[in-house]
């Protein structure tokens, strides 16, 4: 049964890794929810988070696809152990001074901030998990979202375990 | 020439004689580290961005270049070098065009697991990006049909990254690795301080299996009433042959061989059942069905062998021994899976194997094996391909290298020739690349100078890369070019009589050269045939003959490849001949 998969990538930090690893899931046919790249806790390594769908199969493959590229260093399913994930969104809605307390509500309960404001708008940031991201949004939808801009998941493992 | 000659020094002699450190250019650079990773020949085409190499090269005869007329005949080349060696192919080309042209080649190679290094020129660092003149982002491109690419940005790294790149075609899963070298970087000087170490942090390929698991499979045989051996490429690659020959023969378990598999196990064994899949034998293709214990050693579940994946070898507890792991449960669900170089593998098994009690099975294999041999239907009136390939097969005793394009007559070399040593059968089987075949009887000449290769080409397949006609007769390169004509393409011509109800479309070669006056013009011996005496003369003259030759044997137009398998269908739905 295809589900949702978080998993890990250190690779090494070379020009044309991420295309790699993007190409590798695009000819294969392995999906991509998101995907996030940045430097680690190494010099000369960077850290992906990918965030993908598919049965238990499709995750061995992709595991074992990544593993030949010569640039992959290491790939660790988070989702198979307690993990944290988090990604950030920057949400910029209509908002005329009439309708900012409301807004500020919404902010306030999701612990949410309010990053900017124009004469029309309020930029909104919102860090947690993806269903809490998806939530903020529904919330926001009614007042008008002028743009969006989402990170996509990044994501370590609980405790001491790396 | 001669091939490798003796112009060239011990091993010894030029590591002395290049490992001093000095400051050179990028290109002596690379001219001394290919020395020193053992280059006898490299294949390749000069441009404008691998000048500087060239101009390195201008008197240098420390390993021999050979011209070719396109890139794509100096790839298949080195393909051809590779496969019938053992040793790591090396080609040369240009950028942009020149590194194109290479892509077919590059895809080629990986599919079958080659080691190559291909090196590629580039425009100058300043340059990339710029879409200046021949430029080409190559190591984008073929990101997907390499094992690994490298775009050289210092001279300094150059060293390092052509050991590196020797290591990774010729270690694990085999494969090519493209260098790209800018301009610049090979005209840049540096002091050069030869690479002999190689570490690549996350790449340790598994040589050596689990033993837990190679127990598993040797308790699995004790138990099985139906056992099966599925040999592939592996086995050539890993040089695991000899002791494949004492696990078959220990355990007395049948086996088939796969297309790359072909001379990893000699064919006229009783145990041997011949190829499997959509041209298989009768007797792999019933044996996989019938199998309970499927054992795979170092093949990949090609579709061309499994065809319908849902009920393949329906009753088989399978076993899959390969080098690659991502190759394991990939296309077939594996219960014995072992990771390890196939050789490694086989020694670890020969240590505990036992004979296996099936004898009632080894009884049925044989049944089958009798019941519906390879065969066709031979005519005195007609030159028929089976009997052309047959014929090549008894007057060389079956000891030459073939070579073969892609298609009928592929198919045919390999149902009727009879392999019997590892690295005597060069042939695309994953990408399925006509073209290949001539260029790549090629390089394999130039590994075995002193023994008769054989390319066996189609009509269709010769006219993709013939003008390297040219390096044969310049280099005196003795290949025995056989064209197998019928004057269309046959494969799509039996696909569209079978599959598309005879609707025949754009298949019929008209326009084709004479082939003899086409190797003339080159400077070749050409010869032809259209029967049965003259085939057997014109091949008598061309082994007679020192140096090259093409024949061709004008055969039957019409005459189709079976058994066959439909796609779709299961492997033992079989289409056993016309006469169905």
């Amino acid at each position: 049964m295809p589900t949702k998969h978080t998993i890990a990538v250190l690779v090494n930090d070379q020009p044309g890794v991420l295309q790699r690893v993007s190409g590798l899931f695009g000819r294969r046919g392995f999906n991509i929810e998101s995907i996030t790249v940045g430097q680690s806790e190494e010099a000369g390594l960077s850290r992906m988070v990918i965030v993908t769908e598919g049965d238990s199969g499709t995750l061995e493959q992709i595991e074992k696809q990544l593993y030949k590229l010569i640039d992959v260093i290491k790939v660790i399913d988070l989702s198979s152990k307690p993990m944290v994930a988090r990604e950030l969104a920057l949400i910029k809605v209509k908002a005329e001074p009439n309708v900012r307390p409301e807004i500020m509500g919404v902010v306030e309960t999701f612990r949410a901030a309010v990053v900017d404001i124009g004469t029309h708008s309020m930029m909104v940031q919102v860090v947690g998990d993806t269903d809490k991201i998806d939530a903020m949004i529904e919330l926001m939808k009614p007042y008008g979202i002028k743009e969006l801009s989402r990170t996509g998941v990044t994501a370590m493992i609980r405790g001491n375990a790396t | 020439m001669n091939a490798q000659s003796a112009m060239m020094g011990s091993k010894e002699q030029l590591r002395e004689k290049w490992m001093k450190p000095e400051v050179i250019t990028g290109s002596e650079i690379l001219l001394r580290s290919l020395l020193l990773e053992g280059v006898e020949c490299v294949f390749g085409y000069p441009g404008g961005a691998v000048l500087y190499i060239y101009d390195a090269m201008h008197g240098f005869d420390d390993f021999k270049h050979v011209l070719t007329r396109h890139e794509q005949g100096a790839i298949h080349a080195a393909d051809g070098y590779a496969r019938a060696s053992g040793k790591v192919g090396v080609c040369i080309a240009t950028s942009g065009p020149g590194a194109t042209n290479l892509v077919t080649g590059i895809a080629t190679a990986y599919m079958d697991s080659v080691p190559l290094v291909v090196i590629t020129g580039n425009v100058a660092t300043n340059f990339i990006g710029t879409d200046a003149f021949q430029e080409a982002d190559i190591t984008g491109i073929t990101m997907p049909i390499t094992k690994h690419s490298y775009l050289v940005r210092d001279v300094e790294d150059l060293p390092r990254i052509i050991h590196e790149a020797f290591h990774i075609a010729s270690t694990g899963r085999k494969g090519p690795v493209l260098i790209d070298i800018p301009k610049d970087v090979s005209a840049n000087k540096t002091m050069f301080k030869p690479v002999t170490e190689v570490n690549i942090r996350g790449y340790n390929p598994t040589v050596n299996p689990n033993r837990l698991q190679t127990d598993k499979l040797l308790k699995a045989i004790e138990t099985a009433q139906r056992p099966l051996i599925l040999a592939g490429g592996g086995v050539v690659y890993s040089g695991g042959h000899d002791e494949l020959y004492r696990f078959v023969t220990t355990t007395g378990i049948p086996i088939t061989t796969t297309l790359l598999g072909l001379g990893g196990f000699p064919s006229g064994h009783d145990l041997w059942t011949g190829m499997p899949g959509m041209h298989g034998t009768f007797a792999s293709n019933k044996a996989l069905q019938n199998t309970d214990l499927l054992i795979n050693i170092g093949a990949r579940f090609d579709d061309r062998v499994t065809m319908k994946l849902q009920g393949f070898a329906p009753h088989a507890k399978v076993v899959h021994i390969d080098i690659d792991p991502a190759e394991i449960g990939k296309n077939v669900p594996t219960d014995i899976p072992i990771v390890g170089d196939v050789k490694s593998v086989l020694e670890i098994l020969n240590k505990d194997a036992k004979y296996a009690h099936v004898d009632a099975w080894r009884a049925q294999v044989m049944q089958w094996k009798e019941e519906q041999p390879l065969q066709y239907e031979d005519s005195d009136t007609e030159l028929k391909p089976q009997w052309v390939i047959e014929m090549l097969h008894r007057t060389t005793e079956g000891q030459a290298i073939v070579t073969t394009d892609v298609g009928q007559h592929q198919m045919w070399a390999a149902q009727f020739y009879k392999f019997n040593q590892p690295r005597s059968f060069v042939t695309s089987g994953g990408l399925g690349t006509m073209g290949f075949g001539f260029p790549s009887a090629i390089g394999a000449q130039m590994a075995h100078p002193d023994r008769l290769v054989i390319s066996i080409n189609g009509d269709g397949g010769m006219q993709m890369c013939a003008q390297e006609l040219a390096i044969c007769a310049i280099n005196n390169i003795p290949v025995k070019v056989v064209i197998i004509n019928n004057q269309v393409l046959g494969m799509v011509r039996q696909w569209q009589e079978i599959i598309y109800k005879g609707r025949y479309s754009h298949i019929d070669l008209e326009g084709s050269p004479d082939f003899p006056k086409l190797a003339e013009a080159y400077g070749v011996k050409g010869l032809r045939a259209t029967n049965k005496e003259e085939a057997e003369a014109a091949w008598q003259e061309a082994l007679n003959t020192p140096g090259p030759v093409v024949v061709e044997f004008v055969v039957r137009k019409g005459e189709n490849v079976y058994p066959m398998v439909q796609a779709g269908d299961t492997i033992d739905q079989m289409i056993l001949g016309d006469s169905e």
